[in-house]
């Protein structure tokens, strides 16, 4: 029944004499349908509900009717915001996202365009390599990477150390690449006969074609440096260096006595932590279909 | 430096193939140009990571102080000796079977149901698909402090289910913290997955589900037969990135269960690298630990895609 396709309804209806008991099961299996997806959809945002109103709440303790908001205060925010400098966590936070976004939209353009529209010797090796490593568990390379990093370049509580690993994000890579081949040759050979250098091909051209695939990829890749908590954990000792995950998973380990309600202000850094990468979501929804998450997974 | 005139002409022409060819080494000069910030960047970041472990690994090796020297002697196999030999190696990847067993086939089953549910024209289907991807898109960190609040021993899990609370509670059950971490991973994954599904599902032929009606088979036995086999690619895939989130495993028993759990019971090896190579400075240890780490991946990602394509 859960498993039913338009096709099956159809096939289901077609047949005139079963009009009443088709129907009959079709609303049965409707109902089913809907109500599998709501219990899904609350299993999936109660904990999201939770964090809100325990965010809000001004004793928030585990019981059950603490779910139903009552004595709301944002007292919690302000207690949060005392125990870890919330806006200088945000700002690290925003500093590493941003540079991440900024290397992979530049040179992760320019690599995908060469790797789709031009030939050069080793494009074969490099595309091969860029499929290798979405395959290799990037938390193996931590380890060296921290040694290299942090002890050999002394970069350790920098931006650049922390941008760094996640500079040019392979999977926008390869999704730049995958759109710039769509685009019909004859667009491009057209632009070479008069005279465009490559760059103004890609800049005038192919780019301003490509907004779809730049937005998933900005998308895909915000959230990368936005939510990774292992290597600025590492990267960064300093306090005033860290990025808002870190700085809240410091607070979830060792900080929760310096506040009154520790788990509301838990909640309330949690609540901070999550609110920019839902809202973009929520925001640029429309624009981020399956098929773009296919494309760009696929390898 | 261009010539728009003797590019268009016709193919045989002498002077157009000069320009041709020179037009032609002129973007092999560009593509090789922009391209090489990413090679630059993948072998800073993963070629030279990727040796520099097998380096190490084979070396005895010690953290300095900046500015400082300390010899690295060749110890050859005694890092993966150790490695080995220690108790809580061999309990971290049972671990992560642990997790593997559990997080795989309720990925699968439920990605997949969801998804075809999904797939139907129904109404308010894109609060449903935002609803379940809103886990994948929000910061581990921020979600396992909701999941630490929801099951922990006075948490709201545990006062609904009362007297039936287990004993010790959820996080610190040397029996149930694994478990949940992969409940917890499942969660935070399933909405990734169910776009996968979704997507793959386009694919599967409208004419096999009226063939197989045609033939008399019900809903359920369209979905075991069309259904799971037209997704088989999507499966494997699934199963893959399953393997290597369990490979990658650190902040959930890191912050869930209190850096590992009662006993290592939720104690990953991604997670006991940290602990090994950085909180205890046997860097060497880790590598090591590291290469074993990668080369399992590699023979279960094999294996599982082996049985995957396998067919029925």
């Amino acid at each position: 029944m859960i498993a039913s396709t338009p096709a099956a309804d159809d096939a289901i209806t077609d047949t005139a004499e079963q009009t009443r008991p088709a129907g009959i099961r079709r609303s049965w299996g409707t109902a089913a349908r809907y109500l599998l997806l709501a219990l899904g959809a609350v299993a999936f945002l109660f904990p999201f509900y939770y964090m809100i109103v325990g965010s809000l709440r001004n004793t928030t303790t585990g019981d059950v009717s603490s779910a139903v908001p009552s004595g709301l205060t944002a007292g919690n925010y302000t207690a949060v915001n005392g125990a870890i400098s919330l806006g200088r966590s945000l700002l690290n936070s925003g500093i590493m996202t941003v540079g991440v976004l900024l290397c992979t939209l530049v040179f992760g353009v320019l690599a995908g365009y060469a790797l789709a529209r031009l030939q050069f010797r080793g494009r074969g090796s490099v595309f091969a390599s860029l499929l290798l490593v979405q395959m290799v568990p990037f938390q193996l390379l931590t380890l060296p990477l921290y040694v290299l990093v942090v002890r050999d370049y002394g970069l350790g509580d920098n931006y650049i150390g922390m941008i760094l690993p996640f500079a040019i994000n392979s999977t926008a890579v390869f999704l730049f690449r995958q759109f710039f081949l769509q685009m019909p040759q004859s667009l491009f050979e057209a632009a070479r006969i008069d005279g465009a250098g490559e760059l103004r091909i890609l800049w005038k051209i192919a780019l301003p074609m490509a907004r779809p695939a730049v937005l998933t990829a900005m998308l895909l890749t915000f959230i990368g440096p936005w939510n990774e908590f292992l290597w600025p954990f590492l990267v960064t000792k300093d306090a005033d260096k860290q990025p808002l995950a870190v700085s809240l998973a410091s607070f979830l380990s060792n900080l929760q006595g310096t506040v009154a309600n520790p788990t509301g202000a838990l909640l309330a850094g949690a609540c901070v932590l999550a609110a920019p990468a839902v809202a973009l979501f929520l925001l640029f929804q429309r624009h981020f279909t399956s098929t773009d998450i296919d494309s760009g997974v696929k390898g | 430096m261009t010539h728009p005139g003797i590019t268009a002409t016709t193919g045989s022409h002498p002077p157009r193939k000069d320009a041709a060819s020179r037009h032609g080494r002129a973007r092999s000069r560009t593509g090789a140009l922009f391209v090489t910030p990413y090679v630059l960047f993948l072998l800073v970041v993963f070629a030279v990571p990727l040796v520099y472990t097998l380096w190490i690994s084979v070396h005895r090796f010690y953290f300095t102080a900046p500015g400082t020297h300390a010899d690295s002697p060749w110890v050859g196999l005694s890092n993966y000796k150790d490695v080995f030999t220690d108790p809580v190696v061999g309990r971290a990847f049972l671990n992560i079977a642990v997790f593997l067993v559990i997080n795989v086939p309720l990925t699968v089953v439920l990605a997949l149901v969801l998804a075809s549910v999904l797939n139907a024209k129904i109404r308010f289907r894109a609060f449903f698909r935002a609803a379940y991807y809103l886990p994948y898109i929000t910061a581990s960190v921020a979600l396992v402090a909701v999941w630490q609040f929801l099951f922990g021993a006075d948490g709201f899990v545990n006062n609904l289910l009362g007297s039936h609370a287990p004993d010790p509670s959820w996080l610190v059950n040397s029996h149930l913290a694994m478990p949940m971490i992969a409940f917890f991973v499942t969660w935070k994954q399933l909405g990734f997955f169910v776009m996968l599904y979704l997507a793959a599902l386009q694919n599967v032929g409208k004419e096999l589900y009226e063939a197989a009606s045609v033939d008399g088979a019900g809903r359920v036995r369209q979905f075991l037969s069309v259904t799971v086999p037209g997704v088989r690619p999507a499966t494997t895939l699934v199963v893959i990135y399953a393997i290597i989130t369990g490979a990658n495993l650190f902040s959930e028993p890191y912050l869930l269960t209190g850096g590992g759990g009662p006993d290592h019971a939720s104690t990953s090896p991604v997670l006991l690298m940290y602990q090994k190579g950085i909180e205890q400075g046997h860097p060497d240890f880790a590598a090591a630990l590291g290469v074993v780490l990668v080369c399992f991946v590699l023979v279960i990602s094999l294996a599982a895609r082996k049985l995957t394509e396998k067919g029925n």
